[in-house]
């Protein structure tokens, strides 16, 4: 069961073949078995989860079932859950339960979705490798000694693992896309207010967004077509109307123009994975798209300017965690101040308080504008070397990270190298850009992803293109051994 | 750009961040060499260029100025530290 698509799941359910209760059930047992070797759970609802596979089972009788209904799938814990903590990976909110859902999770909740539990994640999803969670790092499903990415690093090892059947992610500077790249699935960022931030826990909120993590681009399209959409309570939720995403995945790619930025060909990308991701390209100019050379000049600033810009929208978005209206508080606080500070260090890990630093720092009178004024001008730039690309080019492809996944520990003594894991993912979040990454061929039995960056608002095409791989290859159905 | 011990108690006070003694200098060099990284937008002029003020350049959406929530305060309060009498409590402000 847990290699089957969404479309094959929903036909199932619909045939009585097996009920949401029995699939939820399944997949529980696989939690309880695999999970502990991999740690991608920070929060199994099993009771709930059957509470919802059986509601899904009455509305299948009932014939009021969507595609979705009585399908299992995994939140990241960032989504605000009512009745489900909700941790964002953090000390500071082990204790949080929100008091309300997320609009993605009410959305797929009213699309019949099973929740079968939060994933982890990195501390706020602060981190590229899933280690700076306070419930421990997660391993990566084809080698448990690696990390699986981050920071929805929970999210790709469990989709990876067959632990759901899909699962919710959110990217800032590659935080879907790179975990999906390394643990050898499809994960989708949406456009910039695409989906609604309402009830996400915010970390840098121009950059924040929404998508799926998924086995393959059809499964990403049932998710997405639910997810997606304008709403009220999202101050700068897109209201744009949404395509019907699954409808566009059989669309032909003949004459597709494919710019390839040779500013992500060059030093620093490993030859292994650049070979295999050529390898990938020359698949789509078999199935008839043309390639086009482009340049995004601008984009080796992309790094730079994103540990401006993320750091000073996070020190703001968490001055909210005061140890006063919820979360962790500290023991006999002295004052208020001591009240704050404190429960402020105990509550948050090493890689979070750098960054509210380092945002303090860029924002603090008289740096202001050599720092944050300068990054958004920087950003200006960045968005319009894409901007002049998509003039000439229907979506652009390159790696999605310059490396296969890394040892569990290698990196975390020396946070700038951890950043440069996202210099290929970072310029689409500063432009707002929608952006995937699909597997291809893996490198000495380590994934790698290809990132499709597209036009705004262009998912329907970007799973289009990414579907018409998948339906050429095979890259994609591959299960890390021991999971299968 | 090499930040020292009092400019990180300078910015861990701004942040109210209570960084212990034996970390400051970890947090000098790890916050010095984001700087150097940052640095490179330097190489960079703008003095010509806008800065981008929201990816999409939509401008902020306003709505009536009308209540739309009711009054949730106890079950907002039931996830809190501290309270009483529907306020919560932190340490004496004022003497």
């Amino acid at each position: 069961m847990q290699n089957k698509s969404i479309a094959q799941l929903a036909a199932d359910l619909r045939l009585r073949t097996y009920s949401s209760v029995e699939l939820t059930k399944h997949y529980l047992e696989r939690i309880a078995r695999l999970d502990p070797r991999l740690n991608s759970f920070v929060t199994v609802a099993a009771d709930s989860a059957l509470v919802a596979a059986e509601r899904a089972d009455q509305m299948l009788k009932s014939g009021e079932a969507g595609p979705l209904t009585g399908i299992p799938i995994a939140h990241k814990d960032i989504f605000c859950t009512q009745g489900i903590k909700t941790s964002c990976g953090s000390r500071m909110l082990d204790n949080f339960v929100a008091p309300y859902d997320a609009t993605v999770v009410e959305k797929l909740a009213a699309a019949g979705a099973v929740v079968l539990g939060k994933t982890n994640m990195d501390e706020f999803a602060m981190g590229s490798s899933n280690e700076t969670s306070f419930y421990g790092p997660v391993k990566n499903p084809w080698d448990e000694t690696k990390v699986p990415g981050g920071s929805s690093g929970g999210s790709a090892a469990a989709v990876a693992a067959r632990l759901c059947a899909v699962a919710t992610g959110t990217d800032t500077g590659g935080s879907i896309r790179q975990p999906a790249a390394l643990c050898g699935i499809t994960g989708i960022k949406p456009t910039y207010g695409r989906c609604s931030r309402w009830g996400m826990i915010a970390f840098a909120s121009s950059l924040d967004q929404a998508g799926v993590m998924a086995r393959s681009a059809a499964d990403a399209a049932f998710l997405l077509d639910e997810m997606a959409g304008f709403d009220s309570r999202d101050s700068t939720s897109a209201n744009v109307p949404v395509p019907d995403y699954v409808d566009a995945l059989d669309d032909g790619i003949k004459g597709l123009k494919i710019g390839l930025p040779k500013e992500y060909f060059g030093d620093g990308l490993d030859s292994r994975v650049a070979a295999v991701i050529q390898d990938a390209i020359k698949e789509y100019e078999r199935l008839g798209a043309e390639i086009v050379e482009i340049s995004l000049p601008n984009s080796p600033l992309s790094v730079p300017v994103y540990y401006v810009v993320a750091p000073a929208e996070c020190s703001s978005n968490l001055a909210r965690f005061d140890g006063v209206r919820y979360g962790h508080r500290c023991e006999n606080p002295e004052d208020l101040e001591d009240l704050y500070k404190r429960s402020r260090a105990e509550g948050f890990g090493a890689e979070v308080q750098r960054r509210i630093m380092i945002g303090a720092y860029v924002l603090s009178a008289g740096y202001y504008d050599a720092y944050y004024l300068k990054a958004q001008k920087i950003r200006h730039l960045i968005a319009d070397d894409f901007k002049r690309a998509f003039e000439q080019v229907d979506v652009i492809m390159g790696p999605t990270s310059p490396t296969t996944a890394f040892p569990i520990g290698d990196k975390m003594d020396d946070p700038v190298s951890m950043y440069l894991n996202d210099i290929y993912t970072i310029a689409t979040n500063l432009a707002g850009l929608p952006g995937m990454s699909i597997p291809v061929a893996p490198v000495d039995g380590m994934p790698v992803g290809l990132q499709i960056i597209g036009n705004y608002f262009d998912e329907a095409r970007l799973l289009n293109v990414a579907h018409q791989f998948q339906h050429a290859t095979h890259w994609h159905q591959a299960a890390p051994a021991g999971f299968e | 750009m090499a930040l020292d011990r009092s400019d990180i108690e300078k910015i861990a006070h701004l942040a109210r961040l209570a960084i212990a003694p034996e970390q400051t200098e970890r947090y000098a060099s790890d916050l010095s060499n984001i700087l150097d990284l940052v640095a490179q937008m330097d190489a960079i002029d703008t003095s010509h260029v806008e800065p981008m003020a929201h990816p999409l350049h939509m401008a902020q959406r306003l709505r009536p100025d009308q209540p739309t929530e009711s009054n949730q305060r106890e079950h907002f309060q039931s996830i809190a530290p501290l309270t009483e009498d529907g306020l919560y409590l932190v340490p004496k402000v004022i003497e």
